[in-house]
């Protein structure tokens, strides 16, 4: 597989450009933040070319048709693919707004997704398709779901930024933010855990094996009483630091020397490009491919549902900023909120509610 | 509308129409939706006290569950709550729509109006200069600059020789989130539709078996009470060839209260019959992955084929408006009566041959004195340690047959035959005896829907995403320029003014570019 070699020069050129760009917010000179970008560039340019060359092992091995076979059908293509939009989507607000400080708190979520895959020896297997994801609707539905994620997760982080440099301790936004982070970093180191510890075991995170055997069982959901609420006691102190050092990620991020009027509007163009793409290609794109393969274009299902929760939370940031003129840590809570339906869309529905309903789990 | 009166209809408009009424919609709409997908809909009592075990704990779960039980949640998306709301969510977006649109009409029919040096230097977007050309020269450059630009100008002029150039463009695109609102209420009504016109239902239907009669859930039964009645609706219906009047007529009633009864129990009488010739799987090379299933269906209508079609996931049969899915497929409980499709070819080479017998039938192998008798058939062989036959897996996974082959004189020889594995065809004296298939044991799951309102929703698709483009991508736009004849200096005095209702910076930028082009014409 020559493709992984591109995947492992990409996720080098995406932790070297993040030390490059935090360097940058240090020094502020020029030709770091040209490395930067150059890195930046290069990694996303290798990673373009793998993801391309793991299409066409794909394609070789299915006998499926080209665009059948690309490569968004499990877990691991997908990150891949959203760091990729992500990366884009940054790229392009570079050259837009002239400004890199951001790239210093971009590349770190692309390095760590990037990471986050090799650490937790998630399948990297190429799998065949059963039946039913064998449609072009279905491809067009994964790639502007997933185009429309990235958006949302520019969003995201420009709102939480915004969160972070205009509010203090004793605010409720403040609150608000800590916390979300807090919870956050904590489930993540949870599930860390949990693909460290049972990566011997061979299951793929987010096969429905791993998850009714494995997940939070280090943790949450350990068999003994005193290391569930270990965790839980841990979860409270990693909310209750995040809490109260937040001053810290405050003049970290203040040092990007970004306006908070800047990332309020970027905050509202990524939704304002990702609102219609998610309609489109979630909503409707998916609805017609469910009606082409079970003949039921809504059935509320978890996760039908849960993209319909994403959709009115976004509705509601362009209603609440357009007709009641929300703005700043209002509108910006909104908009990390509908981030985070987004992440329960994308996996807290096959993580935690999958495992809530499959049968025999305790 | 606007008015402050404040009788009943007024105010129940006004409550209606609140934007505060949609906010609290959408907000009981996720969260009760957040409920709904922890709680399995339409699940069994085991299956959601299990999910409450985790949730709340073993002591309180069952009381948990009766409430929510009682409260509608089990079937939330179902419950008049519910549906209450998705209608309240309808008729708000529907009056807050009605409300505003009037004003917007007019602001979208507003012919535009020159303005006058002094209103144009409040405008949002604006900008002044002096050039040292002539006024008529000015106006000729601002015309067609406005022009390339997509504005159509009018022109104004004063009684002092100043000169107005105004126009506006896409002021239809105000209208692009009532298209928005309206697709979402299109939407609903196709979902309405659906419901009253439409069903919903399944069919397992083995090879070689034809039926009118779908089966979906009915609501009010518990499983006893349906299966008992359904068995003897069909066993009428059965009697009497299917022919829904004929049964009713042996039961002595009308035939519209006997299709009534059928509708009770979850039957539904379709107007033709559909029928199963074959069902095929295809897998990922030697794995049991499947990679692709098809059902070959016939219609007969009034006793005649009319269609026959492979159906595969993704790749429905319609006919009159009924949709045939492929979904899932399966074993039939006895496997007695299926029929091994074998292709026989002598070890002379001669051509192949194709027999079709069922289990205890034999043939003799053209040109030889072998006899091949059909003695087993498994659908899923494999061997134990000990070298038993198994069969392993509840689908047709490794179908094959075992055979006893003798020629008359000494013992005979048994013999396992694979379809998914040629290399057990051969026989000792050289002929092959291929498995084709073994025909009559499966079943193909099929999914059967009628959604006459499928239609009206995919409209409401299109224009949503219409309405989205227009309401995100593009804005209403004005722009005024004013030529100003300056007598001392023999120059002109310009001003370039504009507005635009949404995504400014980016006719700023034209705006821009425009003025900088009249600038260097001036020089
Ligand atoms: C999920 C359902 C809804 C969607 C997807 C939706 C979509 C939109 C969009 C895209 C806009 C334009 C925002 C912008 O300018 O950026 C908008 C504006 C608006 N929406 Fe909705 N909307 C929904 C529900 C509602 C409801 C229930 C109401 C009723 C109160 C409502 C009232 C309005 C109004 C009054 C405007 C402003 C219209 C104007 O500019 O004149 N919307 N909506």
């Amino acid at each position: 597989m020559e493709s992984s070699l591109f995947f492992g020069l990409s996720t080098m050129a995406y932790i070297l450009a993040m030390v490059v760009y935090i360097t940058y917010i240090g020094f502020r000179k020029k030709a770091i933040g040209v490395s930067a970008t150059g890195l930046t560039v290069f990694g996303f340019a290798a990673q373009t070319l793998a993801i391309l060359l793991r299409w066409k092992e794909f394609y070789q091995m299915s006998g499926l048709g080209l665009l059948r076979s690309i490569p968004l059908t499990n877990l691991y293509e997908s990150l891949v693919f959203f760091v990729w939009c992500l990366i884009l989507g940054y790229l392009i607000v570079e050259f837009r707004y002239k400004n890199r400080s951001f790239g210093a708190f971009v590349t770190p979520v692309a390095a760590l997704a990037l990471l986050f895959i090799s650490l937790s020896g998630m399948s990297t297997q190429i799998e065949p398709l059963v039946p039913a994801l064998q449609s072009n609707w279905l491809l067009a539905h994964v790639t502007l779901s997933f185009i429309s994620y990235s958006a949302f997760a520019l969003s995201f982080s420009t709102g939480l930024m915004y969160l972070v440099v205009t509010t203090k301790r004793g605010e409720g936004a403040y609150m608000f933010w800590t916390v979300t982070l807090g919870v956050f970093g904590a489930v993540l180191l949870a599930m860390v855990i949990d693909f460290i510890r049972f990566k011997g075991a061979g299951l793929a995170p987010g096969s429905e094996a791993f998850i009714k055997n494995f997940l939070f069982k280090s943790t949450y959901k350990n068999g003994e009483t005193s290391v569930r609420l270990l965790s839980y006691l841990a979860t409270i102190l990693i909310v209750f630091v995040t809490w109260r050092y937040g001053g810290a990620l405050k003049k970290i991020i203040e040092g990007f020397k970004l306006q908070p009027a800047t990332l309020d509007e970027i905050t509202y163009k990524s939704v304002a490009i990702g609102f219609p793409i998610f309609t489109l290609g979630s909503l409707i794109f998916g609805a017609i491919w469910a009606n082409q393969a079970w003949g039921v274009y809504w059935s509320w299902d978890p996760k039908e549902t849960w993209s319909l929760i994403t959709w009115f939370i976004y509705a509601f940031y362009l209603h609440a900023r357009f007709l009641r003129g929300w703005r700043g840590h209002k509108i910006s809570m909104v908009a990390v909120m509908g981030f985070v339906a987004v992440i329960f869309t994308y996996l807290g529905v096959n993580l935690l509610l999958s495992g809530l309903h499959s049968y025999g789990s305790q | 509308m606007a008015s402050k009166s404040n009788s009943i209809s007024d105010k129940v408009w006004s409550f209606f129409s609140s934007i505060k009424l949609a906010i609290a919609i959408f907000a009981l709409i996720g969260l009760t939706s957040i409920v709904g997908t922890v709680i399995e809909q339409q699940a069994s009592y085991e299956t959601n006290i299990r999910v409450l075990y985790h949730l709340v704990g073993r002591g309180l779960a069952p009381s948990a569950y009766r409430v929510l039980d009682a409260l509608g949640f089990m079937n939330m998306y179902r419950s008049w709550w519910f549906l209450s709301l998705l209608v309240l969510f309808a008729v708000n977006l529907l009056v807050c729509s009605i409300d505003r649109f009037p004003a917007i009409w007019r602001i979208m029919h507003a012919p535009i109006k020159p303005l006058g040096a002094e209103k144009m230097m409040k405008m949002p977007i604006k900008a002044e200069f002096r050039l040292h050309v002539a006024p008529a020269a000015v106006e000729s450059t601002a015309l067609a600059g406005m022009k390339s630009a997509g504005f159509k100008a009018a022109r104004h002029e004063e009684g002092d020789g100043a000169v107005e150039l105004y126009a506006q463009k896409h002021a239809w695109s105000r209208a692009g989130v009532y298209l928005t609102h309206l697709s979402i209420l299109i939407i609903l009504a196709g979902a309405v539709a659906g419901i009253l016109f439409g069903f919903k239902a399944m069919l397992n239907l083995p090879e070689g078996y034809s039926t009118n009669v779908v089966f979906s859930r009915s609501a009010d039964l518990s499983d006893q009470e349906e299966n008992s009645i359904r068995a003897s609706l069909m066993g009428a219906l059965d009697s009497a060839g299917g022919d829904i009047a004929r049964a009713a007529q042996a039961a002595n009633e009308d035939p519209a209260a006997f299709k009534k009864s059928m509708e009770q129990a979850g039957l539904i009488p379709l107007d033709f019959q559909v029928s199963c010739q074959q069902f095929q799987v295809q897998y990922y090379g030697q794995t049991d992955m499947p990679k692709a299933y098809r059902s070959l269906l016939t219609v007969i209508d009034h006793g005649k084929p009319v269609v026959s079609k492979w159906v595969e996931v993704n790749h429905p049969l319609k006919y009159k408006g009924v949709m045939f899915y492929q979904s899932s497929y399966g074993l039939v409980d006895d496997l007695s009566n299926g029929i091994a499709v074998l292709s026989v070819k002598p070890p002379d080479g001669q051509q192949a041959e194709t027999e079709r017998l069922k289990i205890g039938q034999s043939f003799q192998i053209p040109g030889t004195q072998e006899t091949v008798r059909l003695a087993e058939f498994n659908p899923a062989l494999a061997f134990d340690d000990s070298g038993k036959p198994i069969t392993y897996s509840q689908m047709m996974t490794n179908p094959a047959v075992r055979v006893e082959i003798t020629d008359g004189k000494g013992p005979g020889v048994s013999k396992w035959i694979a379809q998914r594995y040629p290399e057990t065809w051969r026989l000792p004296d050289g002929s092959t005896v291929g498995l084709q298939d073994f025909w009559g044991v499966q079943y193909t799951g099929l999914q059967v829907r009628k959604d006459p309102g499928v239609w009206i929703v995919y409209l409401g698709c299109i224009t949503l995403a219409l309405g989205l483009v227009v309401a995100f991508f593009m804005s209403h736009k004005k722009i005024w320029i004013r030529i100003e004849p300056e007598q001392k200096r023999k120059g002109t005095r310009l001003m370039i003014a504009a507005t635009s209702n949404k995504n400014r910076p980016a006719f700023e930028r034209a705006v821009e570019k425009l003025a900088l082009e009249l600038e260097k014409g001036g020089k």
